[in-house]
């Protein structure tokens, strides 16, 4: 298990590394000179992708739990508590790491980007603060009763309060993608005192992008989680540690693996179709489409793009696709990069409007592929569980497939941020110009180290747990208590050790 | 009259979160003199164990309404405070993760080093409230644009340092008093003894602060509201708690350093009032309540937002106190 888990960090690390633009700027172009934006990005962008390899694991194994916590509380069978703890553990350890980054991300846009701050503030704080009253203030205190309350309420109480958590993550993720989508396609506001202002609520909630964007991350993060609790559940059920355990959690991870990711996959598409009309830039940037495509357009797999001369000499393409992908049928037109550079410039005034096409390209391939991957290997799994087979070398496969949900969850949101560049909000603010003015250099520096070294432990730390927890298999009740007991003494200190259990000057004030 | 509406939320929500997190704060810098064995230890951090995560949402919501209401002050505040707000989020970084982290492993050494995150952790951000709440009342250099045009050392000043050992040493105090009323035995004594030792300092600390607060803000107190006697009924609070500790009401003496924590924090709100953002430099560049304040529609959906959800809020999260009131005792079954 240790090697897929490493791995799968590793693959982060280098997506991150390759198609993160103010990344690439600085470590493999030698562009030293790093400005206040540059780093700014850097640091929020390294944020948000660390934070949201343990958001989509935090919201869709909360609803897995649950189900199988739903299966005890029905059943009164004991396999099932004991597969509740278990996960649990996993759960909560992901879950800490994506509370403490979830609060850094919010706190950035004030430290980070106050410009951004003082020109959206008035519509996109809404969404931020009715998160923290609807979803967040649930979440926690419903996760406080739900850790600590298996003596305190009654089964089915201890239900609900799970239920709540999880459901509480899924509002939570609601409103931040309000947030966001208002990023990628602001709605319900009007630009008054040189601020965008909030004239409608509901427009803010009917954003078309949002009901994309929302159910495509949260099919995701259940893809994300069943695919993590199937390949966990195979490399026990490999080495046949506790069967009636892991049995009914494989079988219910690779059921919901199938629908989440095919569900993920429509979602995705609907979405690439909506961007064509609402961002068409940055669906020409993730096709590498230097000019206006023919009327068949083709769907290039591969291709070898050059920046500098706005060209993509090498390619593969597949006749038709992109025209079947953007329009569900064989001939349509897609606007290419300098045909809708020329168009902004006449509608924004002079500037490029050219996203990173690299990243953009690559990371919409890596979760295409990846995304197709991940349908295939549920299809076969689920085929081969309703032929009750369970071959091997298909759990060896399925404990691997851990690594392929966190490159297309991580190259999503790379895609979706660096595609929609220069701007941070698509049409009224360019990035270049959200950052907060006068935070120095130094100080950029000093935070952007200080906290990638934090990430960076946190993460080895949760990593060292994830493989800790994951090879010491479930525990059952008993064997909870018999666990080996750390040496006591050691931590007791001189002026204790005489007084223990006896202390002297307790009773002196009663 | 929405703007003020706003204002007093902001408070309010303050006062919760400094109450609330106040104990866990406290509990937390308490850890490595109360828990002496490793049992011991697992009790204290089980008796904030059901509530922190909760509780640090307060700070969470704090964020987000001076982001909807006062997009202007969430700006210039955080961006002003840059380095402290970030060692503030390392703080909370660190608690966060030592508390879920440190049973996880039976090793010794990974539990000591994980318990002295937790203790960092639960330093730093009152150190950092202190010090950022005293210069949020004094007033600090903006520009015209509500920028900080200071340094990062530029906040550490004399009343400052007060303001945050203030801070520290209250919460200390309030987290003895919240673990005597969920523990027992032995660890009881020992926090009752903490709370005696810390009860001389505070009053002294809190004293030096409310002395200075009056000198320091004094221009600042004549424009706003004036927090008047407040500041000292938060100071009688605290000899109030002393005297419930001597007694042993433990109740009341919880129940008391918890007045002392909401009235002082009233009391900053008042001194600042209708300001948000006091500029040092020119008080025409201060940020109001209406300069700063998100647009009068914006600040409706946000108000019935808050309406509904404050008192759901407050009744779960009352209702998990509730549950959890039990205290723990050497038989109690631990979590972690």
């Amino acid at each position: 298990m240790i090697t897929p888990v490493f791995l799968n960090f590793h693959c982060v690390v280098f997506l991150l590394a390759h198609n993160y633009e103010p990344v690439t700027a600085y470590f493999l172009r030698g562009d030293v000179t790093m400005t206040a934006v540059g780093l700014a990005r850097l640091q929020f962008g390294g944020t948000l992708l660390f934070h949201f390899l343990f958001v989509p694991l935090t919201i869709g194994m909360g609803i897995l739990i649950a189900v199988l916590e739903t299966f005890y509380v029905r059943t009164k069978a004991e396999e099932y508590k004991v597969a509740v703890k278990f996960w649990m553990k996993i759960y909560l350890v992901n879950f800490a790491v994506g509370v403490v980054t979830g609060i850094i991300q919010e706190f950035q846009f004030g430290t980070n980007w106050s410009q951004f701050s003082r020109f959206v503030g008035d519509i996109f704080g809404a969404p931020l603060a009715i998160e923290v009253l609807m979803a967040f203030f649930l979440e926690s205190t419903f996760l406080g009763i739900w850790i600590y309350g298996w003596d305190y309420l009654s089964p089915r109480l201890h239900l609900l309060s799970v239920w709540l958590t999880s459901i509480a993550s899924v509002i939570s993720a609601f409103w931040i993608l309000t947030a966001n989508s208002f990023m990628q396609e602001p709605v319900g506001y009007m630009v008054r005192h040189g601020r965008a202002e909030m004239v409608n609520f509901f427009a803010l909630l009917g954003n078309p992008q949002l009901w994309l964007e929302f159910p495509h991350t949260v099919f995701g993060a259940m893809a994300l989680s069943s695919f993590f609790m199937a390949s966990v559940s195979a490399y026990h059920l490999i080495r046949h540690t506790n069967d009636a355990v892991f049995d009914p959690s494989y079988r219910l991870a690779m059921t919901s693996a199938l629908i989440f990711s095919v569900l993920v996959f429509v979602l995705g598409h609907e979405q690439a179709q909506h961007l064509i009309t609402a961002q068409p830039m940055k669906m020409a940037a993730s096709e590498a489409l230097w000019h206006t495509s023919p009327l068949h357009a083709p769907w290039t797999v591969i291709g070898w793009i050059n920046v500098a001369r706005h060209a993509t000499p090498f390619v593969i393409q597949i006749p038709d696709l992109l025209s079947i992908l953007a329009y569900n049928r064989f001939t349509g037109r897609v606007l290419g990069i300098t045909e809708l550079n020329h168009l902004y410039q006449k509608k924004f005034g002079m500037a490029s409007y050219i996203p990173p096409v690299n990243p953009t390209f690559w990371s919409f391939r890596i979760m295409i592929f990846v995304g197709t991957a991940m349908m295939l290997i549920a299809m076969v799994g689920t085929y081969m569980m309703a032929k009750k087979v369970r071959p091997r070398w298909f759990l060896v496969l399925t404990e691997w497939t851990l690594i392929l949900p966190y490159m297309a969850t991580t190259s999503g949101w790379l895609m979706t941020e660096v595609g929609r560049q220069p701007w941070i909000v698509f049409g009224l603010m360019f990035t270049a110009k959200a950052n907060s003015p006068l935070v120095s250099l130094t100080e950029l520096w000093t935070t952007v180290i200080a906290f990638g070294l934090v990430y960076l432990s946190v993460g080895a730390a949760a990593v060292y747990l994830f493989v800790h927890i994951i090879h010491a298999g479930p525990q059952t009740e008993e064997g909870q208590e018999a666990r080996p007991k750390p040496q006591e003494s050691l931590f007791v200190t001189g002026q204790e050790r005489h007084a223990r259990g006896q202390d002297p000057i307790g009773g002196e004030w009663h | 009259m929405l703007n003020i509406t706003w204002f007093v939320l902001v408070a309010i929500i303050f006062v919760g979160y400094f109450f609330l997190e106040g104990f866990d704060y406290g509990v937390g810098m308490l850890l490595p003199f109360m828990g002496r064995s490793d049992r011991e230890r697992r009790i204290v951090l089980t008796t904030i164990g059901p509530f922190w995560d909760g509780n640090e949402v307060w700070l969470i919501a704090a964020g987000g309404a001076i982001f909807a209401a006062f997009p202007q002050w969430y700006a210039s505040m955080l961006s002003g405070f840059y380095l402290a707000i970030f060692l503030l989020l390392g703080g909370l970084i660190l608690r966060g993760v030592a508390i879920e982290f440190r049973s996880r492993v039976e090793g010794l050494r990974w539990r000591r080093w994980w318990d002295a995150m937790f203790f960092i952790g639960s330093l730093l951000p009152p150190l950092i409230w202190g010090v950022a709440l005293a210069n949020l009342v004094k007033g600090i250099p903006i520009n015209a644009q509500g920028n900080y045009v200071g340094t990062f050392l530029g906040l550490i000043n004399p009343f400052a340092i007060v303001g945050g050992l203030t801070v520290v040493t209250v919460f200390v105090f309030h987290g003895a008093s919240f673990l005597m009323l969920r523990t027992s035995g032995e660890l009881y004594h020992r926090a009752k003894r903490a709370a005696f030792t810390m009860a001389p300092v505070v009053v002294g600390i809190f004293f030096v602060f409310i002395v200075m607060m009056y000198y320091e803000t004094d221009v600042v107190r004549r424009l706003g509201l004036d927090p008047g006697p407040i500041p000292l009924l938060a100071w009688l609070s605290v000899i109030g708690t002393w005297a419930f500790v001597r007694r042993g009401h433990d109740k009341w003496a919880f129940i008391s350093s918890g007045l002392a924590i909401m009235l002082g924090t009233v009391s900053m709100f008042l001194a600042m009032f209708p300001d948000v953002m006091i500029s040092s430099l020119n008080s025409h560049w201060n940020l109001t309540i209406y300069n700063a304040a998100s647009n009068p529609y914006s600040l409706q959906v946000m108000s019935i937002m808050a309406a509904v959800m404050l008192p759901i809020i407050v009744a779960y999260q009352a209702w998990s106190y509730w549950i959890f009131r039990r205290r723990l005792t050497d038989d109690t079954k631990l979590e972690y």
